[in-house]
């Protein structure tokens, strides 16, 4: 499928720099050890704004799920439907992720399945996390 | 004045009970022929011509003169856009007409300047605000005004408007990069919309406290079309897109078999954008006495959002948290406690909203897990737990409007077919997207 393809941003450049090395970064307080996705100016735990990139396991579960039949985006139109999962980290469940499972067919995903995560490349070669469902 | 006014938002847990409960009350409302959209050439029909009209129905309401107001405060988005907005901001430009409708205003858009240029006798407005937010923190902007002698008489007016082939296409939805903070979840093709989120917490919800999506959602949704379906002769054409034009009639088996949208929400969980326009008259309680209609009073607004996204996607607890937040502010500010309402008018832009608000607000006793549990019996205007009782937004077209109609109507007593069997001296209702907290609290008693 044509991913949207993102724009980092100053904030945003280790971790999509990370992703096209093939590893997923989250941001991490220094003060309190809490880990959170997307980066924030400061931490939702305790407010410090000692925030600093750490590499993730790249191991969660399937958390929930819906499927697109009738979205928003131009570049997705012809895709539909397609399922878009919420992906909780295994080592810190109040971090999530989306993902589109590929090659799970829509409406079939497997609600609380172990994933792991992949790397897609999206138009212009930007690698885009994913996550695939381990058998 | 030209920059938002913020110092009236009641937003913070904290604030104690508003100090000018009971100091306020609306005395009249008004409200257009709601439309699907403006043909593009009935004048009479555009969105200035409805305001006129809901002005006029309004004042007439209230039995006050357009000479006898001095407030105005006038929503100028129609939310209607590409991410919201207006659908005026972008797309085809088109011929205009000659003055008024010489460019958007007045056309697809309203403010306080056109309206007091083009409303027979509106001339004696002191009061008219540039930055007016949307109708559920206009209520708690115009209930300040009033109640802090910005003004004594106050018109609050809200319209609603959608173009075909605008309403949420184009803009950067059209774009195939993923910039800013949604590039975080456009990439997965996804965003901050609240149909998502909805459809993540409530199945979750499912998986947590049992029972199904269609269980859940498919009474509340038919319980709606059949309240919005509810009216009477003089309400104004009805006050809603389905008692005006149909279809009604809503079962559960079409609930369940519509078309998927965002599934497993489908068509029918998703409010109907509409062409219309809201006027509400608020004044001094003092005033309100020798009005026409029985005064309904103000008791507390709030306004506002709760912090309720920890990650990528608001999840169950987030959602819940969040109106836990919200319900704790609204209830601080009115002295209430949940079995103090009687009338509960929650948002309803998506169906997925609605048991999370019940529960958080512990509407006749239901507690987290237990709408599915009320939904079950009878929760239509006859019955013992008349939930949502003006039908919303599902119900009559997104308006939205209809919480406040309904609930002043309810408190009034003038509800005619639709008029509650249990007591109804107290009301909530809101226009919240999501984890909002512009909630209203109104009561037919000052005290």
């Amino acid at each position: 499928m044509p991913k949207l393809i993102p724009v980092a941003d100053e904030q945003s450049k280790p971790f999509w720099d990370a992703a096209n090395e093939r590893r997923l970064l989250v941001h991490k307080c220094t003060a309190c050890n809490t880990l959170q996705f997307p980066p924030q100016p400061t931490c939702r735990d305790c407010g410090s704004a000692k925030l600093e990139w750490t590499q993730a396991s790249g191991r969660g579960h399937i958390l929930t799920y819906f499927v697109v039949h009738d979205g928003r985006f131009g570049r997705r139109m012809a895709d539909q439907p397609y399922n878009v999962a919420v992906i909780a980290l295994d080592e810190d469940p109040r971090v999530n992720f989306y993902a589109n499972l590929p090659g799970v067919p829509p409406h079939q995903v497997p609600v609380g399945a172990a994933v792991k995560v992949i790397f897609e490349e999206v138009e212009g070669g930007q690698l885009v996390p994913d996550w695939q469902v381990v058998r | 004045m030209t920059t938002r006014e913020t110092g009236w938002r009641r937003d913070r847990l904290g604030l104690r009970v508003w100090p000018h409960r009971g100091k306020v009350a609306i005395v009249g409302w008004g409200m257009s022929p709601v439309d699907r959209r403006w043909d593009g050439v009935s004048m009479d029909k555009t969105l200035g011509a409805y305001g006129i009209l809901a002005i006029q129905r309004c004042l007439e309401d209230a039995g006050v003169k357009a000479e006898d107001v001095d407030g105005l405060l006038v929503c100028p988005e129609t939310g209607a856009g590409a991410t919201g907005g207006s659908s005026a901001d972008w797309g085809p430009t088109r011929p205009y007409f000659a003055p008024p409708y010489d460019s958007e205003w007045g056309l697809s858009r309203l403010n306080a300047k056109w309206l007091t240029q083009n409303t027979p006798g509106l001339k004696n407005v002191k009061y008219a605000p540039e930055q007016v937010p949307a109708i559920g923190e206009e209520m708690g902007m115009a209930a300040e005004a009033v109640a802090t002698g910005r003004c004594k008489v106050a018109l609050l007016i809200y319209g609603m408007n959608n173009f075909e082939g605008r309403y949420r296409q184009g803009g950067q939805n059209e774009d195939d990069h993923a910039r800013g903070d949604r590039q975080w979840s456009a990439p997965w093709s996804t965003a901050d919309w609240l149909q998502l989120s909805g459809a993540v917490y409530v199945q979750q919800y499912c998986q947590k406290y049992g029972g199904t999506w269609e269980e859940l959602l498919g009474p509340i949704v038919v319980n709606q079309h059949r309240n919005g379906l509810l009216k009477q002769p003089s309400d104004y054409e009805g006050w809603g897109y389905y008692a005006k034009n149909g279809p009604s009639g809503l079962t559960y088996e079409e609930y369940v078999n519509a078309r998927p949208v965002i599934w497993p929400s489908r068509i029918w969980d998703c409010d109907r954008p509409c062409h219309s326009v809201g006027a509400f008259l608020f004044t001094t309680a003092e005033r309100a006495r020798d009005m026409r209609q029985k005064p309904v009073y103000v008791m507390n607004h709030n306004e506002g959002s709760a912090r309720a996204q920890r990650s990528s996607q608001q999840v169950l607890e987030d959602a819940e948290e969040g109106r836990a937040w919200v319900a704790k502010m609204v209830y601080e500010g009115s002295g209430w406690r949940p079995q103090d309402v009687d009338i509960f008018n929650p948002y309803d832009g998506y169906s997925m909203f609605l048991p999370l608000s019940l529960e958080a607000f512990q509407w006749h006793g239901v507690k987290k897990g237990e709408a599915k549990d009320l939904v079950k019996g009878d929760i239509s205007v006859k019955g013992p737990h008349p939930f949502s009782s003006g039908g919303g937004n599902l119900g009559n077209g997104r308006t939205r409007t209809a919480m406040y109609i309904d609930s002043i109507q309810q408190l009034r007593g003038t509800a005619g077919p639709r008029q509650v069997r249990v007591k109804a001296e107290t009301a909530i209702c809101a226009y919240a997207p999501g984890v909002a907290a512009s909630y209203i609290c109104l009561a037919n008693s000052p005290s």
